[in-house]
C-alpha cells in the first residue's frame, strides 16, 4: 500500500489505527513496515510528556489538560489529541493492570481524542520500549498533540525528556524535603513544574523547595538572552483548578521552542538518541543470536574459578561475532 | 513474539461494587495478561470506545445491578458497529440462570456467576484467543 493511502486509512478508521498500534507495540514485521512507510509524514505533532511520582495525579492532569486543549476560551481551535498512558508490568508474570483510563472518563465520546494504554513490558526508563514508535504512528495519523503519561516515576526515569518536546513534571505536597528537590534526576528535565493537589497543606513548602532547586540549576543560564524560565504552577487536577495556566505555559513553551531554535536542536537530539538506541538494540540481538550460550556458561565457570578476568572473557566472547575491543 | 493478551474489564451501569471486577482483573494480570480497567459506571458507548482504542482481544463485563439484558446487547451492538464483532465478550456478576440463554444468544461467549473460579476464566480466555 502506498504512503498516502496508508495515512488516509489510519486517519479515517480508528480500528485500523488501533490494530496498527498493536503491531507496532509487538514489534512485528508489518508494524515496522508501516512505520517505515509513514516516517516521511511524521514530525509534525507537539509531544508533551507528563511524569512524576506514583499518585501525584498524572492521569487526572492529562485528563484536564486534554479538556483544556479541546475547550480553549476565545478560540475556535480544537487540536486533535492522542494520549499514551503507560503503567508498569509485573516483573514476575509480565501481566499488567492498566488503570489510567479510569481518570480520563471525561474524554470519552470526543472523536478528536484517542487514548491508548501501554504496559511498560520490563522497560525501566518510565516508557515502554515502543512508546516512541507508537507516538510516531499517532503523529502520522494526524494527531497534532500527543500527551504521554509515564509510569509513576521516581528519580531516574528520565527517558521521557528525550522523547517529548515539552516535559511536565508533577509534584505534590508532602512527598519529600528540599534535599529531594536538589538531587539530580527527574526535576532537572522539567520544562514546566506543577504542584498538584495544591489544596493540601504544605503546598508552600513544596513550591519553595522547587523554586530553590530551579535557582541553583539556572544560575548559569541567566546570561543567555533566550533561556526558558521554568514556571511552577499550582493545580487541583481533580477539580480542574489552574488548568488554564498550564495550557498557556505549554503553548508558550512551544513558541519558545520554535522561536529560539530549540525545536530543531531537540529534534536532532531525539533522532540521535533513537538511532543510538536502535543500534544498541540490534547489536544486543546480534550478540544474543550469535554467541552460543555454552560459551557464556564456560566463561561464567572459569570466572567463578577465578582462572581469568571478566574483561578477557568479554573480549573472547565478542571475538566470536567478529568484534575486537 | 512479544504478543500479550489484552483484556478490557468493564463495569457498566449504576451499581457501585467493583470488588469482583478487581479480583478478576488481578487474577488475569497474574496469569500474564494486560488488563485495561476502566472503573465504575461506564456507559455502553464508553466501553465500546475503550475496546476499540485499546484493540483488546477480549472484553469482560461485570454487572451486579440486574440490568444485564439491557446493557450487554447494547455493548455488543456498538462493538459490532465498530467492526469488533470477532472480539469475544464474557459476562460476570449476578446473572439469574434463566437470563443466561438470552445473553449467549446475544453473542456472549461465557457467563460466570458467583463462585466461578478465576482459573476457569483464565483458561477460557486463553482458549478463545488461541482459536483466532
Amino acid at each position: 500500500m502506498d504512503r498516502q493511502a496508508l495515512q488516509e486509512e489510519i486517519k479515517g478508521n480508528r480500528l485500523k489505527l488501533a490494530r496498527l498500534i498493536t503491531e507496532v507495540e509487538n514489534d512485528t514485521s508489518s508494524g515496522r513496515a508501516a512505520l517505515e512507510e509513514l516516517y516521511p509524514l511524521t514530525g509534525k505533532a507537539h509531544i508533551i510528556g507528563i511524569t512524576g511520582a506514583p499518585g501525584v495525579g498524572k492521569s487526572s492532569l492529562v485528563n484536564q489538560l486534554a479538556l483544556a486543549f479541546r475547550h480553549q476560551p476565545h478560540s475556535e481551535e480544537k487540536p486533535s489529541i492522542a494520549i499514551i498512558a503507560i503503567d508498569p508490568s509485573s516483573p514476575f508474570t509480565g501481566g499488567a493492570i492498566l488503570g489510567d483510563r479510569l481518570r480520563m472518563r471525561d474524554l470519552s465520546g470526543d472523536p478528536g481524542i484517542f487514548i491508548r494504554s501501554m504496559a511498560a513490558r520490563g522497560a525501566i526508563g518510565g516508557l515502554a520500549r515502543t512508546t516512541a514508535q507508537v507516538a510516531r504512528l499517532m503523529d502520522a495519523a494526524g494527531y497534532s498533540i500527543i500527551l504521554i503519561e509515564t509510569v509513576g516515576a521516581g528519580q531516574a526515569e528520565v527517558e521521557i525528556a528525550s522523547l517529548a518536546h515539552t516535559t511536565i513534571v508533577v509534584d505534590a505536597p508532602g512527598l519529600g524535603d528540599d534535599i529531594q528537590a536538589i538531587k539530580a534526576g527527574i526535576l532537572e528535565i522539567a520544562d514546566i513544574l506543577i504542584v498538584n493537589k495544591a489544596d493540601l497543606p504544605g503546598v508552600e513548602n513544596t513550591e519553595r523547595a522547587l523554586q530553590s532547586m530551579l535557582l541553583l540549576a539556572n544560575s548559569r543560564q541567566y546570561n543567555s538572552p533566550q533561556h526558558w524560565e521554568v514556571p511552577i504552577l499550582r493545580t487541583v487536577a481533580n477539580r480542574g483548578d489552574g488548568m488554564l495556566k498550564v495550557l498557556q505555559a505549554v503553548q508558550s513553551h512551544l513558541s519558545y521552542l520554535k522561536n529560539s531554535g530549540e525545536w530543531e536542536k531537540r529534534e536532532h537530539l531525539r533522532i540521535r538518541d533513537e538511532v543510538k538506541h536502535l543500534v544498541v538494540q540490534a547489536f544486543i540481538q546480534h550478540v544474543q543470536e550469535n554467541v552460543p550460550s555454552a560459551d557464556i556458561n564456560n566463561a561464567v565457570e572459569s570466572l567463578y574459578q577465578r582462572q581469568t578476568s571478566p574483561y578477557k572473557e568479554v573480549q573472547k566472547l565478542l571475538s566470536k561475532v567478529g568484534l575486537q575491543i | 513474539m512479544n504478543k500479550k493478551i489484552r483484556v478490557l474489564i468493564a463495569k457498566p451501569g449504576l451499581d457501585g461494587h467493583d470488588r469482583g471486577a478487581k479480583v478478576v482483573a488481578r487474577a488475569l494480570r497474574d496469569s500474564g495478561m494486560e488488563v485495561i480497567y476502566t472503573g465504575l459506571r461506564q456507559t455502553p458507548e464508553m466501553i465500546a470506545e475503550a475496546a476499540l482504542q485499546e484493540n483488546v482481544d477480549v472484553v469482560g463485563i461485570s454487572i451486579l445491578s440486574g440490568a444485564h439484558l439491557t446493557l450487554v446487547p447494547r455493548i455488543m451492538d456498538l462493538m459490532r458497529a465498530n467492526g469488533q464483532e470477532n472480539v469475544p465478550v464474557f459476562v460476570g456478576g449476578i446473572i439469574p440462570e434463566e437470563d443466561v440463554p438470552a445473553l449467549l444468544k446475544a453473542g456472549v461467549k461465557e457467563v460466570y456467576g458467583p463462585g466461578s473460579p478465576t482459573t476457569k476464566v483464565i483458561e477460557d480466555i486463553q482458549r478463545l484467543t488461541n482459536s483466532e
